[in-house]
């Protein structure tokens, strides 16, 4: 691919969980994507623990952004932005990558993009597979989303149909993982005994299907106890667990649920082109399944390589150019971390009057923990 | 020499500039909840104030705590990019030093203790010589369990004033928090003199809280 010396050429930081990603985009091209991650210092603990992130963060923050710039052969100066994820995500590990972006920025005398973590995870498949198509209807699932997003422009309009209303996708997975004794993080290893099990084995429950539930929400709770059930069953019983046949058919219901609502949602909305993104788009069924339903809508498939799936930050470079290329407002120096940053505000643009540079935001930052302000720790 | 200051351990979101001879500028908010918001305008605004723009800067001077956590983060995280991005050294120096040496400025002579709150009931301290000599590592304590061995000691910071029974002479009109001014007046001096710094990496002094929340990173769009 050609590059283009009047694209944007962006640097992202993401910092929302547990990877510390730095990317580095031209426009629609890929030129640097380092990712340094804390999950083997979470893994004994059966999930993130947000001060171990947070602490990773800012170990990993400058030596990662220096890989990244190496890695796209490109000089901090020749940057024309600097974006970051402003959120949603784990408060602390958020605010250490916010942090760094600003330095970062008003170091190189550059614009400052805070934007969402979500419109991020769609707006990375510009890197693979070129523009958007507008509208684009995304499937969004990891350990910390699942949810159904119609994005008409990636930049300024981004809508939800629907989300878990319990646990995402990606912890049920860790959670039956759990409960199986195969480690964290839990979608890799059921992914690779789900290849040897027979997906039909066991019918576990699809949660929200019924012809009165709510058409594009999910829900995982359910599936995950009954799971669990039926494991404790087994060894209540002193019988040996199928664990390969388990795990197909608990990933089955998973991915069976989530591509039909999301080929459903194409359907009623009139969207030829499915996006799947976020850290169980990884999955192998869910991709196998999901082409071979799309295919039968006649709906576009559109998903990055796994890498880009997961947390990194590449996929805010990309929105942060995408920004750029369509003269959004830059973030001002005052931007703030906001954890529960809806997924309808794709960025968080300088308060007007602000010139760009003391807008202040006011709210409170909430501990995941103690829920106790955040600052308190 | 032109040194920037930054310092974010206390409730106080500090920043100052040091041209090597006093301090030129100085910014100093005290809200222990918006380290982040605040910390990137100040030194907007005190860069403005000299009439200097960041890269004339030849040395980041940063405190490295002990400190709640999620703020002291932001300044460490701030000095140690901006030391990237301009390839300029970032000298550690320990908050407490800096609120010592600003007392000293204030006129406390002897011996003293510099204590801050560490919440949960606790206090970071450590004990000096004078405003420039520390004599212990920077330590977390409940305040009833330093009651005896610095019984008699005068003492100063947010913590002594928090805890007025675990602490003999509290002086509540010495400085209670950072002043990135002082911290860059001292690291002008250890510059000067061959003094030494610490790295910029936080002095945490308690081990990560280990618990996964029920819910970790749950996003719900709205
Ligand atoms: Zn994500």
């Amino acid at each position: 691919m050609a590059l283009r010396a009047d694209e944007p050429l962006v640097l992202g930081i993401e910092t929302s969980c547990d990877e510390t990603g730095v990317g580095i985009v031209r426009g629609h091209t890929l030129l640097a994507d380092a990712v340094a991650s804390s999950v083997d210092e979470h893994a004994r603990f059966g999930g993130v623990v947000p001060e171990v992130a947070s602490r990773a963060h800012l170990e990993a923050m400058v030596p990662t952004i220096e890989r990244a710039l190496k890695e796209a052969g490109v000089r901090a100066r020749d940057l024309d932005g600097v974006a970051v994820t402003a959120g949603p995500g784990l408060a602390g590990a958020l605010l250490v990558g916010v942090a760094a972006a600003k330095a970062y920025a008003y170091a190189l005398g550059k614009p400052l993009y805070g934007v969402n973590h979500l419109a991020s995870h769609i707006c990375v498949d510009q890197l693979e597979h070129g523009a958007l198509p507008e509208p684009t209807m995304a499937l969004l699932v990891s350990g910390g989303h699942s949810a159904l997003l119609l994005a008409p422009d990636i930049t300024s309009d981004v809508r939800p149909l629907g989300s878990t209303i319990d646990d995402a996708a990606g912890e049920a997975f860790d959670k039956v993982a759990r409960v199986l004794h195969l480690g964290f993080p839990g979608g890799p290893v059921i992914d690779r005994y789900a290849r040897e099990g027979d997906p039909a084995a066991i019918r576990f429950p699809r949660g929200l299907t019924g012809s009165r539930d709510p058409v594009y929400d999910f829900s995982f709770s359910g599936l995950k106890t009954a799971v669990a059930r039926w494991i404790e069953a087994r060894r209540a019983a002193g019988e040996e667990v199928p664990v390969a046949d388990v795990a197909a058919s608990f990933q089955e219901a998973v991915v069976d649920v989530l591509t039909r609502k999301a080929v459903r949602a194409c359907a009623d909305n009139g969207v030829d082109h499915l996006m799947i993104g976020g850290g169980v788009a990884a999955n192998t069924r869910l991709r196998a399944l999901a082409a071979r339903r799309c295919e039968d809508a006649g709906i576009t498939l559109r998903v990055p390589r796994p890498k880009l799936c997961t947390d990194n930050g590449a996929m805010v470079a990309a929105l942060g150019a995408e920004m750029m290329a369509r003269g959004r407002t830059a973030s001002s120096w005052g931007l703030s971390a906001d954890s529960s940053l809806p997924v309808t505000e794709t960025h968080v643009p300088a308060p007007q009057g602000s010139h760009g540079s003391h807008g202040l935001h006011t709210h409170d930052h909430v501990h995941e923990l103690s829920k106790k302000n955040l600052y308190d720790s | 020499m032109l040194l920037l200051a930054l310092d974010t351990a206390t409730p106080a979101v500090t920043v100052a500039l040091h041209d090597g001879d006093e301090v030129i500028a100085e910014s100093r908010q005290v809200d222990a909840r918006r380290h982040g918001e605040l910390l990137l305008p100040a030194v907007d605004r005190v860069l403005g104030e000299a009439g200097r723009t960041l890269d004339a800067v030849t040395g980041i001077v940063v405190g490295v705590g002990p400190g709640p956590y999620t703020g002291l983060r932001v300044g460490i995280v701030t000095a140690a990019t901006f030391g990237a991005a301009l390839s300029v050294p970032v000298h550690g120096l320990c908050s407490l030093d800096g609120i010592a040496y600003a007392a000293g400025r204030a006129g406390l002579e002897g011996e003293f203790v510099v204590a801050t709150d560490a919440r949960r009931k606790e206090v970071y301290w450590a004990r000096y010589a004078d405003a420039r000599t520390r004599v212990t590592e920077p330590a977390v304590d409940r305040p009833a369990d330093l009651t005896e061995p610095l019984a008699g000691l005068t003492a100063i910071g947010a913590g002594a004033v928090l805890y007025p029974d675990a602490f003999t002479d509290v002086r509540a009109d010495m400085p209670e928090h950072q002043y990135a001014g002082a911290l860059a007046s001292l690291a002008a001096e250890r510059l000067r003199t061959g003094g030494e710094f610490l790295p910029d990496t936080p002095l945490y002094l308690r081990r990560p809280d280990a618990k996964v929340p029920a819910n970790y990173k749950v996003v719900t769009p709205q």
